[in-house]
């Protein structure tokens, strides 16, 4: 394949799961009032992030099978 | 409503989906060498991206929007759509008819029709779903930048001027290689994005049996959506009243429903609509052509967690507290807002850049799904079989590059045109439900029985199309004015209809009924009055009975054939409509 399409999906991911959790450890916690009290962001962030790092290990996978 | 206040990290989020969108199209733009490359992506995605990317482009921001609402006002009975609107037929498609598109090489719906029948028939088909594509990118558009408009205060005309210039930009790039690639991401970030939301709304009403004990009192009170009283389970059981159209907030019985939706509707769309076939024909072999529909029926069973769900979670809020949903010009609850209202309510900034991403998202693959079926059936169906046939492919390559400008300014117009002319936009909608109707008669026929004839399969299609827009003259939901909705030709000629429905969807329901079987029986009869000119050597690979049958592809695993992950989707599809009886 041209292009991995799983390399460009686990770099968003891991990009921004990265940014909402740093942005839920240094937020205000008044604004998880509305998620009920849940620091949704850093917990979502946490697993966006590992989620992009799950879809860059099947492209690692992928690429070294094929080579 | 009181508007979304987006804060910084909010729009970074939605920076960064921007750069990756426009930048996937950029890396592949090298890569697109010939017609095929652009409009097929060269045959050559495998099978797990052409699925979730077959699913992505029928998720436009209406389906998001929309089965929330419905999910607001009829409950869990909207999974109708889903779980007998959509699996069967996608399991259908799949595994008896993919065989016959992918291996005729067709380029798209349109031209297998032409192979298997005739140019009138092409042209007809090829026509009706290039003028339909080019309106529904543009109110897919329209309704996004409303929404954002509404929501966010951003202005409606740059919502309109970006969403159009990305997608252009994307499109115009990688061609349908890019608009695949990007509809896999954006099922990522849709379901990623949606289900924080799905959690806490689910969370905040005491989990799933709290939202039964809420939505029961809904059900028996008559301040609910339908405006009088069921039985307790109206609104959490999927099955249970649907022996009459008075005893279910959706207003509909078992048999039109299943006949209606489940058969004619629902095999229309998914076995005929070359947007979501254009997917699977862009799929690296026969197998996995075969595949891209049962891959993508696996999502879509498990969709309405995250669409229908926070529309039943919605209406138990609004009956809490009777004003969690706003109220819309003419005083009655907008059930359309009821995303945006979700994700405002439980989504602190941050994670609600995600879910606004998510929706745009939603609305990006949708349109961008229509303008390459749209720039597609136009450079091949239309321009190089009538226009300028005979020309080298750079000429075509050229003409798609082009074309996908033209579509999306058309778009654009119509876009402004819905914002504008609310019922001309309706007229639209109606005049093409009565066009697409019958088409699952004649592919049907086409593939299954090698007597069909070109004039029977052009004659059925005009009078199914005949039949639907009689059936729309004649008949009116209850309550309504004759015109639009119906009766304009009951009320032209006698005065009265000569059938109410109980609500507008069987009335629809019912038109597609109809529709159907009268393009089947036209086929039928006009085909044994007609030659068949196409002759046996012709036919091979297009019909059935005269094509060789595939051979199980011995380097995939078990659960990897066809049949057998077919057998399993059915299966669970079955499952899940007994869970929620």
């Amino acid at each position: 394949m041209k292009l991995d399409i799983r390399l460009p999906i686990g770099l968003i991911f891991i990009l921004i799961g990265a940014i909402i959790a740093i942005y839920g450890l240094t937020s205000n916690p008044e604004i998880y009032k509305r998620s009920l009290d849940i620091n949704i962001n850093l917990w979502w962030g946490i697993v966006m992030f590992l989620f992009g790092v799950f879809m860059l290990l099947l492209a690692w996978r992928a690429s070294r099978r094929s080579a | 409503m009181q508007q979304i206040q987006l804060g910084a990290i909010d729009y970074v989020v939605l920076g960064v989906y921007f750069a990756f969108v426009l930048g996937i199209g950029f890396w592949l733009k090298r890569f697109m060498k010939t017609s095929t490359d652009f409009f097929l992506s060269g045959r050559s995605i495998p099978a797990w991206i052409a699925g979730l990317a077959f699913i992505s482009a029928n998720l436009g921001a209406q389906e998001v929007i929309g089965m929330a609402a419905s999910g607001a006002k009829y409950g869990i009975m909207t999974s109708h759509f889903y779980w007998v609107g959509a699996i069967p037929a996608m399991v259908f498609v799949g595994i008896f008819m993919m065989p016959f598109y992918y291996g005729s090489k067709a380029r798209s719906v349109p031209e297998y029709l032409k192979l298997r029948f005739d140019e009138k028939t092409r042209a007809f088909n090829a026509v009706s779903f290039a003028v339909m594509t080019v309106f529904s990118s543009g109110i897919s558009m329209h309704v996004l930048a409303k929404l954002l408009e509404q929501i966010l205060g951003f202005n409606y005309n740059l919502c309109i001027l970006v969403s159009a210039a990305i997608v252009l930009a994307y499109i115009f790039m990688g061609g349908l290689t890019s608009a695949i690639y990007n509809e896999v991401l954006q099922f990522f970030l849709i379901v990623l994005g949606f289900l924080p939301l799905v959690f806490l709304g689910l969370k905040s009403v005491g989990g799933w049996e709290g939202l039964v004990r809420k939505l029961s009192v809904v059900a028996v009170s008559p301040d609910n959506p339908a405006g009088k009283t069921f039985s307790a389970g109206a609104w959490t059981q999927s099955w249970a009243n649907m022996n009459s159209s008075a005893a279910n907030p959706m207003g509909v019985e078992w048999f039109g429903m299943v006949m209606g939706l489940g058969f004619v509707l629902s095999f229309g769309y998914w076995c005929t609509d070359f947007l979501v076939v254009q997917r699977a024909m862009a799929a690296d072999s026969m197998s996995a052509a075969r595949r891209t529909p049962l891959i993508a029926a696996i999502p879509k069973m498990l969709f309405p967690a995250l669409v229908i769900l926070p529309g039943m979670i919605a209406i138990a809020l609004q009956h809490q507290t009777g004003n969690f949903l706003p109220k819309d010009s003419n005083g009655s609850v907008d059930y359309n807002m009821t995303v945006p209202v979700m994700l405002a309510k439980f989504l602190p900034s941050g994670i609600l850049g995600v879910g606004i991403t998510a929706l745009m998202a939603s609305f990006m693959s949708g349109m961008a799904g229509n303008v390459t079926a749209f720039n597609t059936v136009w450079t091949y169906d239309i321009y190089q079989s009538y226009i300028r046939p005979g020309q080298p492919d750079r000429h075509y390559l050229r003409m798609g590059h082009i074309i996908t400008i033209v579509g999306i300014l058309f778009s654009i117009a119509c876009a402004y045109a819905a914002r504008s002319f609310d019922n001309i936009m309706d007229m639209l909608q109606l005049v093409f439900g009565f066009v697409n109707a019958p088409l699952f008669a004649t592919f049907l026929l086409g593939m299954f029985w090698r007597r069909a004839t070109g004039h029977g399969a052009f004659f059925g299609l005009l009078g199914g199309t005949l039949a639907a827009t009689l059936h729309h003259g004649l008949t009116l939901p209850a309550g309504a004015a004759a015109g639009i909705k119906g009766g304009w030709l009951a009320a032209l000629v006698a005065g009265n209809v000569l059938h109410t429905y109980p609500v507008e969807m069987a009335q629809n329901f019912w038109a597609a009924i109809y529709a159907w079987t009268t393009c089947f029986v036209t086929t039928i009869v006009i085909s044994l009055l007609t030659r068949q000119k196409r002759t046996v050597d012709q036919l091979r690979g297009l019909v059935y009975s005269l094509t060789p049958r595939i051979k199980d592809d011995k380097t995939l695993r078990w659960y990897q054939q066809p049949v057998t992950l077919g057998i399993i989707v059915l299966a669970a599809a079955v499952v899940l409509n007994i869970i929620f009886w």
